[in-house]
């Protein structure tokens, strides 16, 4: 295989195969572009109207033509953060469980199994999560955090099952797998040699974890988080169905709420008015500007970590 | 070595089906497209199932909301539209379109409250509009005993459930409580998503039914065919004439009889609050919309075809699935207004 | 190593594995109830009119949901086709060319945030720009849409799997004067290949359950698949439709359909798993 070829050839066939990549990868942006351009377009009734008070209004209503943004926004941002927050740790401690605690072949089965349930379309989370968790939120977990921390008025109001904590869980539940399937992967293809050599000079099984395989895989792992984050900001069925589908804003976790995909999801078809529509439409680039936000305070927050941490990739 | 072998018998393979499937100018008949309201869908796919079984024209309805088969026929994605909230005369004319209602059903309001039963909860419109407008927050509020004497009512929240999405069912029901209340009128008004005062929004008819079997005090309205699939908690609503009326196939059918449909133009007629003793106070028609100018005259005529055979032969399995049929005299009409309306090329499609 | 007492290290260690554990049990535990929520529910759907028929309206009994087997079946595979290659490249433009470039960046950038996009955009966009143009739903518009969801997936996967390949194994290939390609292609996969597989795996496993973008581009159909230049029957639509309605054997079989997309995944998962597996040199 490795004989003398032509030097030529060699190159025209990387150059060729070079090109290949770029387009590929300038294929994402292009839709990616495209996707922004439509939306632009679309809303622009919308931002002729209403301008930057589309941001800060939590009025939402389609007979008078009055729309704003602000609980929608305020949805997302809230059910993401405990979905992110609950499914990162978990996810994570899980991933290490089953490549560092157990053997091989549980790690497989299990493996599969956490696959699976990347699987179940989101519509069946939101039907569980309506007629099977709701029920025991509000029976059990809801009316204990009530006793506990209700002073709070994070967990104030009636114990409805339904709400925003609600759709944090099961969002977390959806993401849980993405980012442990991938972080396991990580954990596996961290090279055995680094992880024996610390072994080797005595360090404990955390402290290999936290202090190598972490480390080594950061970039992996911070790449997971955005895989299940991507699901996490954009879902919109299993949302739909668990929080409540209310224009407003409370501080309490136990209240009904929306977020934007949830209400792009539930109105988007029906609305046949033009301006109603563009307001939609720029609800969808808000969520856009969301994402672009947080991606960059999170590329900021790495540059950061990796030089604190000196990890060379 | 396999692995090629195996590659290659796969590339064959999908290069098989793609070619399969590939458009080859199929010279069968064409399937008639048609999206729209949910509310009739169980009816609709009926209807074409036993359609396709007679005589093996093939109809594909699709339930993707009114505003979605509105959106769709202009559009001209699909044959026909269905939807259950009218398109207005200017609309109509604007888009070149004709509509026609097909079949008839009905909104009830169910609750959740331990110890009532079916049919026993009366309402009066007032009261339902001023639980909606979140002015009565309790059970037990006096208004209510008012209308209920003998009930045992607890005092508990009343929990408020609308639909999240858009929603002919939505449109319909505002437009009842947006004719019966002054102040719903001016507060909150008729669309099929609208601004509610208080509540929950549950997603679809499912959704709502959902959130109210979950809630103990909850409320809500959805379609008859829920109402009675769930086993739900029904309330019994005073009509225009005073009376305490039972949502049933009979009460629909008052208001549906009593209706004036010669002078509707476009059959823009909306059927809450209707005149009649028994008549149900929240029922709707549920509108088919096509082009007036068909492109191909044999296509349209099939579609019309199908249509008149639901009117005049699918009486039986629209009261089956609790909905409402078309009286005689209003499928005469609609046959004359397809005479008068839909063309192609100029010439009447139907005849 | 910190210079900290022995018995401190350990037990901190200990108690981390405790913890681990438990939540690692808490999770699997909840994902299991899921399975169990839905196994239990949609069993019971599973006869053979279920594979072999079309779907009957309410009332009418034996329908099945074999034309939607087969659309999502035919969907999702041309999607893969779509999405998987090209998402394969631009992940090895962004973990072997690209590296930490500006151009890179930005493609990174793009792809998370399109990786965050609501699917039901994603549906409206293919809609706009295809189904709108054509005047027809089709089952090629919504494979397309499921491509446009699959693509960053694939993408970044590939990426990060391929940044954790030490450089060492890409410089002593160079260094015997292979070209980049085989490089990439022959020995860094070959090391990364689990990873991959996981990548793509979870990209379909995540577009089998979608249902708003197939909503808005393939629509659904209760005839046999002819052409997938209309609208084409799939399951995700038809559970969407039967877990909506008020019809107690329609949502056993929505439950069904579920539980046949995750076999479905399930199988595909482990015959991939299978055919990339670590072969014994």
């Amino acid at each position: 295989m490795l004989s003398l070829r032509n030097s030529r050839w060699q190159r025209r066939t990387d150059f060729i195969f070079r090109i290949l990549t770029v387009l590929c990868a300038s294929v994402i942006a292009f839709v990616l572009v495209l996707i922004i351009y439509e939306l632009f377009v679309n809303s622009g009734p919308s931002f002729k109207k209403f301008g930057l008070r589309f941001l800060v209004s939590s009025i939402w209503n389609p007979v008078t033509g009055e729309f704003g943004a602000l609980s929608s926004i305020f949805g997302t941002i809230v059910s993401t953060i405990i979905a992110m927050a609950l499914a990162v740790p978990l996810a994570i401690v899980t991933a290490l469980f089953l490549t560092e605690l157990v053997s091989p072949a549980i790690s497989k089965l299990v493996g599969i199994g956490i696959e699976l349930l990347a699987a179940v379309p989101s519509i069946i989370y939101g039907m569980w999560g309506l007629f099977v968790f709701a029920p025991f939120m509000s029976n059990h977990i809801q009316p204990a955090l009530a006793r506990w921390f209700g002073f709070l008025p994070l967990f104030s109001g009636p114990p409805m099952g339904i709400g925003m904590l609600t759709a944090g869980i099961i969002l977390a539940l959806m993401v849980v797998p993405f980012i442990c399937a991938v972080t396991r992967d990580v954990f596996l293809m961290v090279p055995s040699v680094i992880k024996e050599s610390a072994f080797g000079m005595g360090a404990t099984t955390w402290e290999v974890t936290s202090k190598v395989t972490i480390r080594y895989g950061l970039q992996g792992i911070i790449g997971a988080c955005f895989l299940g984050l991507g699901r996490a900001i954009g879902e919109t069925m299993a949302v739909t169905f668990v929080i409540g589908n209310d224009h407003n804003i409370s501080a309490s976790l136990f209240s009904a709420g929306n977020s934007i995909a949830s209400t792009l999801a539930n109105e988007f078809s029906e609305a046949s008015d033009p301006l109603y529509l563009s307001s939609l439409v720029e609800l969808g680039l808000t969520l856009f500007l969301i994402t672009i936000v947080i991606q960059s305070l999170a590329w900021v927050w790495l540059r950061r970590m990796k030089r604190k941490m000196r990890v060379t990739l | 070595m396999i692995k090629i072998v195996i590659k290659g018998l796969l590339v064959g393979l999908i290069m098989a089906i793609s070619g399969l499937l590939g458009e080859v100018g199929f010279a069968q008949s064409k399937t008639l497209n048609g999206a729209g309201a949910t509310f009739p869908y169980p009816i609709y796919s009926q209807w074409a199932y036993q359609y396709n079984q007679i005589t093996g024209v093939k109809i594909n309805y699709q339930s993707i909301g009114s505003g979605g088969g509105i959106a769709q026929i202009k559009a001209k994605t699909v044959d026909f539209g269905a939807s259950d909230a009218p398109l207005t005369v200017e609309d109509l004319k604007a888009e070149g379109l004709t509509q026609f209602p097909l079949i008839i059903g009905g909104v009830v309001i169910v609750v959740n409250l331990s110890d009532i039963k079916p049919g026993q909860l009366k309402l009066t419109p007032e009261l339902l509009a001023n639980i909606f407008l979140g002015k009565i927050t309790k059970w037990n509020d006096p208004a209510i005993a008012k209308v209920n004497p003998g009930l045992k009512l607890a005092n508990k929240d009343i929990t408020v459930v609308h639909r999240a999405d858009g929603s002919g069912t939505t449109w319909l029901f505002t437009n009842y409580l947006d004719k019966v209340s002054p102040e719903w009128h001016t507060k909150v008004g008729t669309d099929k998503s609208v601004a509610w005062p208080v509540g929950l929004g549950g997603k679809g008819n499912e959704g709502v039914a959902g959130y109210v079997q979950q809630i103990n005090g909850a409320i809500g309205y959805v379609e008859f065919a829920y109402a009675l699939q769930n086993k739900m908690t029904y309330t019994l609503l005073q009509n225009r004439a005073g009376k305490f009326v039972s949502p049933s196939i009979e009460s629909f059918s008052a208001a549906a009889g009593n209706a004036d449909w010669k002078n509707a133009p476009g059959f823009y007629h909306v059927l809450t609050d209707q005149p009649g003793d028994d008549s149900w106070p929240i029922t709707g028609a549920s509108f088919i919309i096509i082009h007036k100018e068909q492109p191909d005259a044999e296509h349209g005529r099939e579609m019309l075809k199908f249509f008149s055979w639901c009117l005049r032969n699918g009486a039986e399995e629209a009261k089956k699935l609790q909905y409402v049929p078309l009286p005689k005299n209003l499928v005469e009409l609609v046959e004359a207004s397809w005479k008068a309306e839909v063309k192609s090329g100029g010439k009447p499609v139907w005849n | 190593m910190k210079d900290r007492s022995l018995f401190i290290r350990h037990s901190v260690n200990f108690g981390i594995k405790v913890i681990s554990s438990l939540s690692a049990v808490l999770t699997l535990f909840m994902l299991g109830w899921i399975l169990y929520v839905v196994a239990s529910r949609g069993l019971g759907a599973f006869h053979l009119d279920f594979f072999l028929k079309l779907p009957t309206p309410p009332g009418v009994p034996g329908g099945g949901i074999a034309n939607a087997i087969i659309g999502t079946a035919l969907i999702t595979l041309l999607a893969t086709l779509i999405g998987v290659p090209v998402g394969i490249l631009a992940g090895i433009y962004l973990a072997e060319y690209g590296l930490d470039s500006r151009a890179s960046n930005a493609v990174r950038f793009l792809a998370n945030i399109l990786m965050g996009t609501p699917s039901i955009i994603i549906g409206v966009f293919v809609y706009t720009i295809l189904v709108m143009r054509m005047g027809n739903f089709s089952g090629y518009a919504g494979a397309i849409a499921l491509g446009i969801i699959i693509l960053p997936v694939v993408a970044r996967t590939t990426e990060d799997m391929l940044r954790l390949v030490p450089n060492s194994m890409r410089e002593s290939a160079l260094a015997l004067g292979a070209p980049r390609w085989k490089v990439i292609l022959g020995i860094v996969f070959r090391s990364a290949k689990a990873g991959l597989v996981t990548g793509v795996l979870l990209a379909i496993a995540r577009v089998s359950g979608e249902t708003a973008p197939l909503l808005f581009t393939a629509l659904n159909s209760p005839y046999w698949v002819k052409s997938l230049n209309e609208p084409v029957a799939n399951l995700t639509v038809t559970i969407f439709n039967y877990a909506m309605s008020p019809y107690a054997d329609w949502k056993e079989k929505a439950w069904g359909a579920s539980l046949l997309i995750m076999f479905g995944v399930l199988v595909v998962s482990i015959l991939a798993r299978w055919f990339f597996r670590e072969k014994r040199v």
